[in-house]
């Protein structure tokens, strides 16, 4: 990919997948809030007439609201899978609260005198709610649709966690990949979306009584409508389910990869890795996109395929440190090699599955294997300076700058801050450029491809040797940016495609090649 | 036509309403009075069950109003509160069709009876289109009025009608509401804190104190024969006035005699069925020496002073105590 391409141009480029994600998006917005609606306003009207009720169902729909987006996904996994069902059920319970509230705030608001003259003239409690409460409260209640269509809009780009789909895959797929003009093309549709709904819907909101008459009946339509976008049937051509990280999806040393070399063409799903293992363990995928080091292998029994064309670059991993630090903190580059060369894959893969699967601290993770190499020294409690630790949001990478944060502590007069789990090599390389962070774990392969991003021949020379490939990106790296390779840890933490052990023996598939003989085997 | 029987109502072993009982005659506007909390306004919503009685009987017109649903009792029961709960939404038309539609009347019909209300309650046909908020405070609770009286109910139940609003315009709307010759076929129970207005616009006053009744008559009875102290207390402060305003040119009428009246001063004629208030104003307007005073009956006129008519109101006042 250019390095010179403007938005316009990937926009342009990008246009089948921008206009398919953008309908999806929309059409998984208006899915929930037609169904929120559905919901909401009748136990709106409810919790009204049963005010008894109405701390307990506004309670509940306002702890919805608190819990964290990602959380609320993931616990809809174990239940209704991954793809829309467990997408439109979380993002309709966020739209909940502001249309119940609303609807009960309106209702309750409209004024008593009123409601009595409206039942002492006869009207019985069905025509005082549709011809007083209602067109009453309607202005309460739309202003709550509108809340809860942002919201939405927002939300929707997580969606692209748990395959949904939605303009949340450009938007991680850039984060991960350090892509700008990816991010962009999927947070300016996004925030645009949002922007017009609110709109269209204030537009609704002030048409008079008469016509609201109309829109009452015209909104249903649309919200069907625009619903159907998402419904539109997707082809699953392939006998294996795949899914793919955002961020596989758009590296060379991924998905595009799998195309151009193997010519491998599974039609995958996005979906966040933080799901995916836990998915193809449960049968709702079949090959997926991971990390050789990952506990989690070893966790749900999964088989790394042997990547036999080589496209997956080595990602050996090794601290990176900006220069100035280095000269600030003069003992600071040998403490972090104290660690060089002491964890191999297996090693790793073991220490990820303490934390990822036997859910342990990776702080106690990463003292025990210290103390177990004889590396640990109790804290000194020095305040010479502050040394900040960054991190991904990933376990290996949390257990890393617990030893660099311990064996600083314990071999020099330094103090340490860590911030771990920023959400991508951008998020982190920013902060390490920017004077945010002084180090962080980084891999050979991320710097060469997410980074430095060299030409397409350059990737195919250096991505053979390991050796070749840590030497290009510690030069580039002090040139551009002033930043210094320290050694390599010992691991590779590369991508690779795997598949649950027991399916890959039953298929006989050993390699990425043989998956695709499979594949194209009719 | 109204009848009362026991009634009684708590809220929280509150008795907002103890045990009374009393009657309404056809076309006779009763008023009931009496100081916040006293269980006036309870009283009358349990009359159209917008307040479930939990003891006694109420009939209207010999049926007991628990005969039938309460959307079938109130659709025959005229409405009007204090802040007019005109629907907002709906224009002045539709506010007052609101019943008449309810009864399912086609579109000519309620045309003919809102323009026909609109006339008689001298509101412009312009408004028909307004909305409530476009209106006067006054304006609205005449089409408030209009619109309990839409569907022509026998029985009118007024809430504090007027208390919203200012002196001026309330007394307009007092005078206008005497006139009304529509409310003169309608049998009305009205509540009411304003003693001056029960007694302008009632035939009949209870006077409600703790839920009780404490007196049930009519304005010249509670004023000259107080059944207790609280009557004669309640009363106390605008007693001259409301005495000008009850008792009639007719009621002293034994004890006036023609006299010679010497002044060139201006005259009036006067009905004999006025109140002394009236006569007084318009004596006092115009300046008059002479008020002569005419029995409708066989036209006998007496023409007196202004002196001696205050000194006849203060001999009945004297043989009323007496009594």
């Amino acid at each position: 990919m250019n390095e010179q391409q403007s938005l316009w141009e990937f926009m342009r480029q990008q246009s089948d997948k921008l206009a398919e994600q953008t309908l999806q998006h929309i059409g998984l917005t208006f899915i929930s809030l037609f169904i929120a609606v559905l919901i909401g306003l009748p136990l709106g009207i409810f919790i009204s007439r049963r005010k008894q009720f109405s701390g307990g169902v506004l309670g509940v729909a306002g702890v919805l609201q608190t819990i964290p987006s990602i959380a609320l996904l993931g616990f809809m996994i174990p239940v209704l899978g991954i793809g829309p069902k467990p997408a439109i059920t979380a993002l309709l319970l966020y739209a909940l609260l502001p249309i119940i509230r609303n609807t009960y705030t309106g209702i309750t608001g409209v004024d008593a005198a009123v409601k009595e003259a409206a039942v002492a003239m006869g009207m019985s409690k069905w025509q005082v709610l549709f011809k007083v409460e209602l067109p009453l409260a309607m202005p309460v209640i739309f202003a709550g649709i509108r809340t809860a269509t942002v919201i939405t809009v927002g939300v929707a780009t997580l969606a692209s966690y748990i395959a949904a789909g939605g303009l949340g895959e450009f938007i991680f797929g850039g984060i991960s990949l350090n892509n700008t003009n990816m991010i962009l093309a999927g947070a300016i549709p996004a925030a645009m979306l949002a922007i017009l709904f609110d709109f269209l819907l204030s537009r609704l909101q002030k048409l008079d009584s008469k016509k609201l008459k109309t829109a009452a009946i015209a909104l249903p339509v649309i919200l069907i409508l625009l619903s159907s976008f998402y419904l539109i049937p997707k082809t699953y051509a392939t006998k294996l389910k795949a899914g793919f990280t955002p961020e596989f999806m758009g590296r060379q040393d991924g998905n595009l990869g799998l195309q151009s070399k193997y010519g491998l063409h599974i039609n995958p799903v996005v979906i966040s890795d933080a799901v995916m293992y836990k998915a193809a363990y449960q049968k709702q995928l079949d090959v997926i996109s991971g990390y050789s080091t990952d506990g989690r292998l070893k966790a749900y029994g999964l088989l790394v395929l042997e990547d036999d064309k080589k496209i997956f670059p080595p990602y050996y991993a090794a601290p990176i440190v900006r220069e100035d630090a280095l000269q600030k903190y003069p003992d600071l580059e040998n403490t972090l090699n104290l660690l060089a060369g002491k964890i191999n894959d297996s090693t790793m893969t073991a220490l990820n599955y303490q934390t990822d699967y036997l859910h342990q601290t990776p702080e106690r993770v990463a003292k025990n294997f210290l103390i177990h190499n004889k590396l640990f020294k109790p804290a000194r409690n020095g305040n010479a300076g502050i040394i900040r630790i960054g991190s991904k949001i990933f376990g290996e990478q949390y257990i890393l700058a617990n030893m660099y944060s311990m064996l600083i502590r314990g071999y020099t007069d330094y103090d340490v801050s860590t911030k771990t789990g920023l959400g991508g090599t951008k998020i982190c390389f920013d902060a390490l450029t920017n004077d945010q962070i002084d180090f962080y774990p980084e891999y050979t392969g991320t710097g060469l491809l997410a980074i430095l991003n060299p030409p397409a021949k350059t990737v195919d020379e250096l991505t053979l040797n390991k050796d070749a490939t840590y030497r290009y990106v510690k030069d580039e790296f002090d040139k551009k940016y002033q930043v210094k390779w320290l050694k390599p840890i010992g691991f590779n933490n590369t991508y690779a495609l795997m598949m649950r052990a027991e399916q890959a023996r039953k298929l006989n598939i050993k390699t990425i090649s043989d998956l695709k003989r499979y594949l194209d085997s009719k | 036509m109204i009848r009362v029987q026991h009634l009684s109502k708590h809220f929280c072993n509150v008795k907002a309403v103890d045990d009374i009982s009393f009657e309404v005659q056809e076309h006779e506007n009763l008023i009931l009075l009496g100081t916040s909390g006293c269980g006036k306004t309870t009283t009358l919503k349990m009359i159209n069950r917008l307040i479930e009685a939990d003891a006694g009987e109420i009939f209207i017109n010999g049926k007991s109003i628990r005969a039938e649903s309460p959307e079938e009792l109130r659709i025959g029961i005229g409405y009007v509160l204090q802040n007019n709960g005109l629907f907002p939404h709906y224009t002045v038309a539709q506010n007052i069709a609101i019943v008449p539609q309810l009864l399912k009347w086609d579109k000519k019909r309620i045309e003919k009876r809102t323009a026909e209300l609109l006339e008689k309650l001298r509101l412009s046909t312009d408004y028909l289109k307004a909305y409530p908020a476009e209106l006067s405070g006054g304006q609205q609770q005449r089409v408030g009025l209009a619109r309990a009286l839409a569907a022509n109910p026998a029985v009118l139940l007024m809430d504090e009608p007027f208390a919203a609003l200012d002196n001026v315009t309330r007394s307009k709307i007092h005078a206008e509401f005497k006139a009304l010759d529509e409310l003169k076929r309608k049998t009305i129970i009205m509540v009411t804190h304003d003693v001056q207005e029960a007694f302008e616009l009632g035939d009949r006053i209870c006077l409600m104190d703790k839920g009780k009744i404490v007196q049930d008559g009519t304005p010249a009875e509670l004023l000259f024969k107080p059944q207790n102290d609280f009557v004669k207390e309640f009363l106390k402060e605008q007693r001259l006035l409301l005495e000008f305003k009850t008792i009639t040119v007719k009621s002293l009428w034994h004890l006036l005699s023609n006299e010679e009246i010497k002044g060139m001063g201006p005259g009036i004629l006067v009905n004999y069925k006025v109140d002394l208030w009236t006569v007084f104003e318009r004596a006092t307007l115009s300046n008059a020496e002479r008020l002569n005073m005419m029995n409708l009956e066989n036209k006998e006129v007496k023409t007196v002073s202004f002196e001696s008519l205050t000194a006849a109101f203060y001999q009945y006042k004297k043989q009323q105590a007496h009594e």
